[in-house]
């Protein structure tokens, strides 16, 4: 047997017990043998989502020294720092596949990696902070909840810790509207203004349809995904519209109705177009969002590099005092 | 041990793979003991510049609704592991020997207790 074939064989040994490990719905973990496609998918697949953590801190940090009392301004605060927590758990899940946070992070500031695209959206009132947590973090949980089981351990982990977190970012968001809509008239306004601009990026949230989401059954049959974006979407819908109903605001969709024969609702397509020129890059924040990190990152180069030069200095002495 | 050394979860070499710039944070993983009685668990991993800010992070990073009572830091390039592969004959010296388990001793039925 030439060595050529050797790798091969070898190759398809490996690969056979990898596709075992996910068909029998166990966990691949970091050391273990990997087809190169199924490590690429999961690296942009963990530092997208940990970019969209990070920077979705942007839209509603805004608003921290804006919040209307202490109680609310406590609340955000520990939001956005969950998000930050967030990105942290997933950039450390990216990190065993071999790739370093900071080049992440560059990738990220250079525009080489993407974020979701509702980030690029404004959030132009105190409304807007308990509709993103209501319809965004509500997108979110959806799309987060079957990733607690996803074949790679790492990920499926950190995943499970967010969930958890999650769940108080979205009732505190509910519980913000609620508070609303029994106050003012121009409250009640705020937040029907406030849903008709989230509803639909919401809906984006969970990706083009199935005909045009090329990835979706290669990352079912590895175990990364474990719905397809429209069944997704679908469950989203069902979720929210009785909590909307509850809240006393429309969804500014004229097409959405029970079908009692499918048990589900029927609503509207979204503007594909405009998610796909706001993940182009052409949203109403893209630029904004990007500069805001990239300032940020550099911004606080001094900070990270007088740490690295302490404790290098503090190692030294603590080798000469031996 | 067919991989002799690493750095646990990072599945990085730690020999190998490109030098670090020195003003980089290495990176550290982290063990949480979530209640008196229980071992420390591994939860994930971070960086800082040393040890100090590394337990100060992971406070702040992995313990922000009391999840634990203690934590460990330790830098994953001290980690030495074995590898995961269940064909590694790391494992192999346990694999005939079923003596050391329980059921691996016949008792009649009617002894009690035991």
């Amino acid at each position: 047997m030439s060595t050529d074939e050797a790798t091969i064989t070898d190759e398809e040994r490996l690969y056979e017990r990898f596709e075992a490990t996910v068909e029998h719905d166990q966990r691949v973990e970091p050391r273990d043998w990997m087809p190169e496609g199924y490590r690429k998918t999961l690296v942009r697949q963990i530092a997208q989502h940990a970019h969209s953590e990070i920077i979705g801190m942007q839209p509603e940090g805004n608003w921290l020294t804006r919040a209307p009392s202490l109680r609310r301004k406590a609340i955000l605060l520990a939001k956005v720092q969950d998000e930050a927590g967030h990105g942290l758990y997933l950039y450390s899940a990216a990190e065993t596949l071999g790739v370093e946070r900071s080049d992440l992070t560059e990738k990220l500031v250079a525009r080489r990696q993407k974020y979701s695209s509702i980030f690029n959206y404004p959030a132009l009132t105190f409304a807007d902070i308990g509709v993103i947590g209501w319809l965004v973090d509500g997108a979110a949980i959806v799309n987060q909840v079957p990733l607690c089981r996803c074949s790679y351990g790492p990920y499926a982990r950190a995943m499970i810790r967010i969930c958890k977190e999650e769940s108080f970012h979205q009732r505190q968001g509910y519980e913000l509207l609620l508070t609303m809509m029994n106050g003012s008239e121009r409250q009640r306004r705020d937040v029907r203004d406030a849903v008709d601009r989230w509803w639909w990026p919401s809906l984006m949230m969970f990706g083009p349809p199935d005909g045009d989401s090329p990835n979706t059954q290669q990352s079912m049959a590895w175990g990364i995904k474990r719905h397809t974006n429209d069944q997704l979407r679908q469950k989203f819908v069902d979720m929210t519209v009785p909590q909307a109903e509850a809240l006393g605001v429309t969804l500014p969709d004229s097409g959405l109705s029970y079908n009692a024969e499918r048990e589900h609702y029927d609503f509207s397509e979204p503007d594909w177009e405009e998610f796909h020129r706001v993940l182009a890059g052409e949203g109403p924040c893209n630029t904004q969002r990007v500069e805001r990190r990239r300032a940020a990152h550099e911004g606080g180069s001094w900070v990270r590099e007088a740490a690295a030069a302490h404790a290098a200095k503090q190692a030294e002495r603590g080798r000469a005092a031996v | 041990m067919s991989t002799p050394s690493g750095t646990g979860e990072t599945g990085r070499d730690a020999t190998g793979g490109v030098e670090r710039p020195s003003t980089a944070w290495p990176l550290f993983e982290v063990f949480v003991r979530g209640k008196r009685g229980l071992n420390h668990v591994h939860v994930g991993s971070l960086h800082a510049a040393d040890e100090e800010m590394a337990l100060h992070n992971a406070r702040n990073l992995y313990t922000r609704r009391n999840e634990g009572v203690s934590i460990w830091v330790v830098r994953a390039a001290d980690i030495t592991a074995s590898s995961p592969d269940e064909k590694d004959p790391f494992f192999a010296p346990n694999g005939d020997k079923v003596y050391r388990h329980p059921t691996f001793y016949e008792i009649p039925d009617d002894v009690p207790h035991i």
